[in-house]
């Protein structure tokens, strides 16, 4: 057997009081996808990290191929054959692609020779792994998978053997995700090394060869992935068994509670984002609204949320709201028995900078429990947010923690305990689990059946269709602003919806219940 | 208005010009690199005074001149550790050095020279003294026919009236931070160290997983700004004026910041934004030609008052979109 690619012995690492890594050994085999699979905070970046020179480890060694290496900065990782793709791409935004690549790797002190070469070298890469990209694009112009591509021809240009990429799919559309495996399949042909970071069960599965699962710090197990379960790994992952479909009953619908006609939204570019849609949400029934990003869907719960204007009627439980103006607000909204868990929880629904007890109250702020018109009851927010906070599990339970510091799954969890808890008529929630991590995803779930199963309208709004499918009870398709298709959630599939949401109404060839997607049944048949 | 006291005007424009060009470029460099700079000021006041104190026992203007940029160059570490290793707010860091300089000065001043405040009048080579360029009319061929400098110039040609007027007079300081602008946009554009520069200001994180020291950079970054902000002192207290007296960069600084944004942090706009700032000087120094000019007499305060209120319109975003460096003004901390 040769050697492996990397191999850690040990590895410890402590931020403070946190013990981000403990005692953590692995060996990954040269010419494969290693997948390291685990929930957010679970400690697979820090060991990353470490493995990449921007942290030291407090304890343990690295060999490469067989040699001991000391890492102690990326350069020297990079002269190990370590290239990194980020999370977050760490690339200069007003640079062109090639000066991107050579920065820090340039061959002398002048930059025209450098800039020759490279462009040389890197249409030679480009043959021999398809990775196109024009090299004098300035990256800003560039979109999110191609700036991908250039992060992993960084590496390459620096002759990485090793590629390490940290959540690589979090920003791409399935599309684009889908050539991104395509081009790690053709780099292990060549024989590179991957390390595959990620909380999506479903690329482990299809597309590494090992899987390494890491739970509160440890390495909890390593196994060959072909000889493994999705069921098993989220065992792993999560520490107890865990449900990766909802249960839940078949919905029953009550009274019409939010009533949409010929509704129209004019973004402040001036493009007509929503081009006169009509929609009923009915008391104890989730309606999903799927479609691809930007088909009007944030546009429409902005202006039920009260942050956009919009013409046309919404009557709510029978009474009209208006649409611009005075009392098209979020407060007006909120009086009149709407929440709203926004889809970008970090600037919408959350002060980042702020505690956790103060995010527990905003927009209720004016509430009379809480404030008696000058002062704010600071005491009694901060424990009601402590039971909240206990009824909600968010980790950890520390009231005084900013937003910041919580993992997305938790800082969620603080957006909905704030909403759900106010007991609305009707909730909007866009893209509940974006970010989110396996275990939470399930709560996060649970906590929104349990919402509809008390006889409250939720109108979710998600680009998963894997969860439009499996939370919703009646499916809204959105494109170009307008409503192509409503479908029982039970009765459609991912193909089906697939066609609606480019916009084909023909739906005949593939409509007939649950054909071929087995993981978005419901357990029990719903209702008609 | 005849070409003559046009070109006179635009001779006065350039000598104003420098000290700010100098500053401008400083700031350029800082800023590039991510570390916004509005102590120029203060560092341009140290080297005035230090440069001025050390000419005048020294009895030479480049002995004056290196210890006018070791004080700057002092005053830049400081603020290099303050916002680079420390990780402070720069902008604090950038106010503390002015009060230092401001105060420290005059005090250190009264201290050696005990003349209210400022230094002896700079005298000989204690100056940095205009230079003659080859085949301009200067005081010694003034001196030879025998006619005084101001009418030997009225009488040449237009051609040689611009040439010895505009180009040929002025100290070597002017010349140098000329030179300044193309050498600057050349390491910028062209070299290495210059796309490693561009790239620390816009994203560190890009050039900390390159490699590629951050910390460093921008020290070397801080380091240049401070060696420009310390020739430009050296120019104000002996070249443009002889001597330091208290306050003497009367926000030339701050104006030099405001031709940074104006430039759009590009070192051949900053030439000009800077010749703008130092036309609108000189100006100020002679009213009566606005006057001749427009038939409008116009208040010297309010000429006077033209280079800031350029300023704040220009600082008010009303000239075209300026972008900064987008890591400006934030010290870089690793994250996962």
């Amino acid at each position: 057997m040769t050697a492996p690619a990397i191999e850690l012995k040990g590895i410890s690492k402590a931020f403070g009081p946190v013990q981000a890594n403990k005692d953590i050994s692995i060996s990954v085999q040269p010419g494969t996808i290693h997948g390291i699979i685990g929930e957010n905070g679970a400690g697979k970046s820090t060991l990353m990290s470490i493995l990449y020179g921007f942290y030291k480890a407090d304890a343990g060694e690295i060999f490469i191929k067989g040699q001991k290496t000391l890492i102690p900065d990326s350069q020297a990782a990079i002269r190990a054959g370590i290239g990194m793709v980020f999370q977050h791409f760490k690339l200069v935004e007003n640079f062109t692609v090639l000066e991107n690549i050579i920065l820090g790797a340039e061959d002398g002190a002048m930059l025209n020779s450098s800039l020759g070469n490279a462009r040389k070298e890197l249409k030679h890469l480009a043959e021999e792994y398809g990775l196109n990209v024009n090299p004098d694009e300035v990256i800003e112009n560039l979109s999110v998978g191609h700036q991908q591509r250039v992060e992993i021809l960084k590496a390459l240009y620096r002759k990485a053997e090793i590629l390490i990429l940290d959540e690589p799919t979090g920003v791409l559309t399935p599309a684009e995700a889908d050539q991104l495996f395509r081009i790690l399949d053709r780099l292990r042909e060549e024989g590179k090394t991957i390390i595959l970071i990620t909380h999506k069960l479903r690329e482990i599965m299809e597309y590494t060869d090992t899987v390494s699962v890491m739970r509160r710090g440890e390495m909890t197990a390593t196994v060959k992935t072909s000889e493994t379960s999705p069921e098993h790994l989220a065992e792993l992952m999560v520490g107890r068994k865990v449900l990766l479909r909802v249960d839940k009953k078949p919905a029953e619908p009550g009274a019409t509670v939010l009533d949409i006609k010929g509704l129209r939204v004019v973004d402040e570019a001036g493009v007509e984002r929503v081009k006169g849609i009509d929609l009923t949400v009915r008391a104890g029934e989730i309606v999903g609204i799927a479609g691809v990003a930007g088909n009007g869907q944030s546009e429409l719960l902005e202006v039920l949320g009260g942050f956009a204007d919009g013409t046309g009627t919404i009557t709510m439980n029978g009474a009209e709201i208006p649409l611009s103006g005075h009392g098209a607000d979020g407060q007006a909204r909120r009086a009149a028995g709407i929440s709203h868990v926004p889809e970008d929880r970090q600037r919408e629904g959350l002060i980042m900078e702020f505690a956790a007890w103060e995010n527990t109250v905003f927009g209720y702020h004016h509430s009379p429990e809480i404030q008696n018109g000058l002062l704010m009851d600071n005491k009694g927010i901060y424990t009601e947010a402590e039971a909240k906070m206990q009824r909600f599990d968010v980790r950890p339970p520390d009231p005084k923690l900013a937003a910041k510091n919580f993992s997305g799954g938790n800082q969620q969890k603080i957006v909905l305990a704030r909403e759900i808890e106010r007991n609305p008529d009707l909730l909007l929630i866009g893209q509940p689990t974006r970010g989110v991590d396996i275990g939470a995803i399930e709560f996060i779930h649970q906590q929104v059946v349990n919402l509809r199963d008390q006889g409250k309208a939720i109108l979710l709004v998600s680009v998963e269709l894997e969860e439009i499918l499996s939370l919703a009870d009646r499916v809204v398709v959105m494109f170009d602003g307008h409503i192509t298709g409503e479908r029982d959630a039970a009765q459609t599939n991912e193909k089906e919806l697939g066609l609606l949401m480019a916009g084909i109404t023909d739906t005949s060839a593939v409509a007939n219940g649950n054909g071929g997607n087995d993981t978005t049944q419901q357990e029990v048949p719903a209702d008609g | 208005m005849d070409f003559l006291t046009l070109l006179q005007v635009l001779d006065t424009s350039v000598r104003l010009a420098t000290p700010l060009l100098l500053a401008c470029l400083a700031g350029l460099y800082s800023e590039r690199s991510g570390v916004v700079d509005i102590g120029l000021e203060g560092k341009m006041l140290a080297a005035a005074f230090f440069s001025a104190a050390v000419a005048f026992y020294s009895g030479s203007a480049w002995v004056g001149l290196l210890a006018g940029v070791g004080a700057s160059v002092v005053l830049a570490v400081i603020h290099g550790l303050a916002s680079v290793t420390f990780r402070g707010n720069q902008l604090i860091s950038g106010v503390a050095i002015n009060f230092l300089a401001a105060g420290m000065t005059v005090l250190v001043a009264q201290s050696w020279f005990r003349q209210g405040g400022r230094t002896p009048p700079l005298e000989g080579d204690a100056r940095f003294n205009p230079i003659e360029l080859p085949f301009a009319i200067g005081p010694k061929d003034a001196e030879a026919a025998g006619k005084p400098l101001s009418q030997m110039i009225a009488e040449a040609g237009p051609l040689q009236q611009f040439y010895s007027e505009l180009i040929s007079g002025h100290s070597s300081l002017v010349y140098l931070a000329l030179l300044t602008v193309p050498l600057t946009w050349w390491l910028l554009f062209r070299t290495r160290f210059g796309l490693r520069l561009r790239a620390v200001g816009e994203n560190p994180a890009a050039v900390d997983t390159a490699g590629v020291s951050v910390v460093w950079l921008r020290y070397a970054a801080v380091l240049i700004c401070g060696v420009l902000c310390g020739v430009a002192g050296a120019y104000l207290s002996s070249a443009l004026q002889a001597g330091f007296v208290k306050d003497m960069t009367a926000g030339r600084g701050f104006i030099a910041l405001a031709a940074l944004i104006f430039a759009k942090w590009r070192p051949v706009y900053a030439l000009w934004a800077c010749l703008l700032f130092g036309l609108f000087q000189a100006l100020e120094l002679r009213p009566d030609i606005i006057e001749n000019v427009s038939g409008i007499k116009v208040q010297v305060q309010l000429l006077g008052a033209l280079p800031y209120i350029l300023t704040v319109v220009i600082l008010a975003g009303f000239v075209g979109k300026a972008i900064p460096p987008k890591a400006s003004a934030e010290p870089y901390i690793k994250e996962r």
